[in-house]
């Protein structure tokens, strides 16, 4: 099955993102297809590069790069709530005329209608918040 | 046989149903819902939006954000019908859980029981829950 995953939970403070990752894990060595990861209200905060966990605990923003990178799977940052919170890639730091970039490899920025074309194009649309 | 979710083109037209759960304020889950509904309405699916548990006080008259120093977004809800989002569906138990009735709410609404609802939920193709 194709699936599309909303994040709604920035990582540590809520268990959402641990379970979304290990539920796109699962399915993802099960063979179905993560058609897209979607990040949304503290969602965003999965994908800032700065975070720097104690080392003996799980990185979960190093794990989802992991997972684009060695699965393919579009992680989609949603670009209104990165910018109430200050997720930034390169292009938008330069557009709000900040003085760094945060967003870790393997993520990209865009619009909410990639989660509503996830919703569109997936066969399921699992939502994991709080 | 195939599976029905075989058979969608990219034609398609979903049933999307927005599930408010939380207060409008105290929270951002409120106001972010809204700006998904607002854009997703130029997807051209069918839309509806459920309002249940604390979510029903997103659609009570006279909110006066005023001592908290928020935005009142509330008057965004009656432009919904502009976006073509005219199904609105409010749990009755969850109002009266609070003391309110449809004569509280800023926009027109179908109140309905739980298990009415929980049937509609069930024949939705995505479910967005916030």
């Amino acid at each position: 099955m194709k699936y599309g995953i909303l994040v709604n939970e920035g990582p540590y403070q809520h268990q959402a993102s641990d379970t979304a990752y290990q539920f796109a894990k699962a399915a993802l060595e099960k063979g179905h297809e993560i058609f897209r990861v979607f990040f949304y209200h503290d969602g965003v905060n999965n994908g800032t590069r700065f975070g720097v966990p104690p080392q003996d605990d799980r990185n979960i923003t190093v794990r989802w790069t992991e997972m684009a990178e060695q699965h393919g799977v579009d992680m989609v940052i949603c670009i209104a709530a990165a910018q109430r919170r200050g997720l930034l890639d390169e292009g938008e730091a330069k557009r709000q005329g900040k003085d760094g970039d945060n967003i870790a490899p393997g993520f990209r920025i865009s619009g909410l209608g990639q989660l509503i074309e996830a919703g569109i194009q997936c066969d399921r649309l699992v939502v994991f918040g709080d | 046989m195939s599976e029905p979710w075989e058979e969608e083109g990219p034609g398609t037209i979903k049933k999307f149903m927005y599930v408010n759960r939380k207060a409008p304020y105290g929270t951002i889950y409120a106001l972010e819902s809204l700006e998904v509904v607002l854009i997703a309405a130029a997807f051209e699916q069918d839309v509806s939006m459920a309002f249940l548990d604390d979510g029903v006080y997103q659609l009570k008259k006279g909110q006066d954000t005023a001592g908290i120093g928020m935005k009142n977004f509330s008057p965004t809800y009656r432009a919904l019908e502009g976006y073509d989002v005219e199904k609105l569906y409010v749990e009755a138990e969850s109002l009266a859980e609070r003391g309110l009735s449809e004569d509280d709410l800023l926009v027109p609404v179908e109140v309905m029981g739980r298990e009415a609802l929980a049937a509609l939920m069930d024949e939705q193709d995505v479910i967005l829950s916030f």
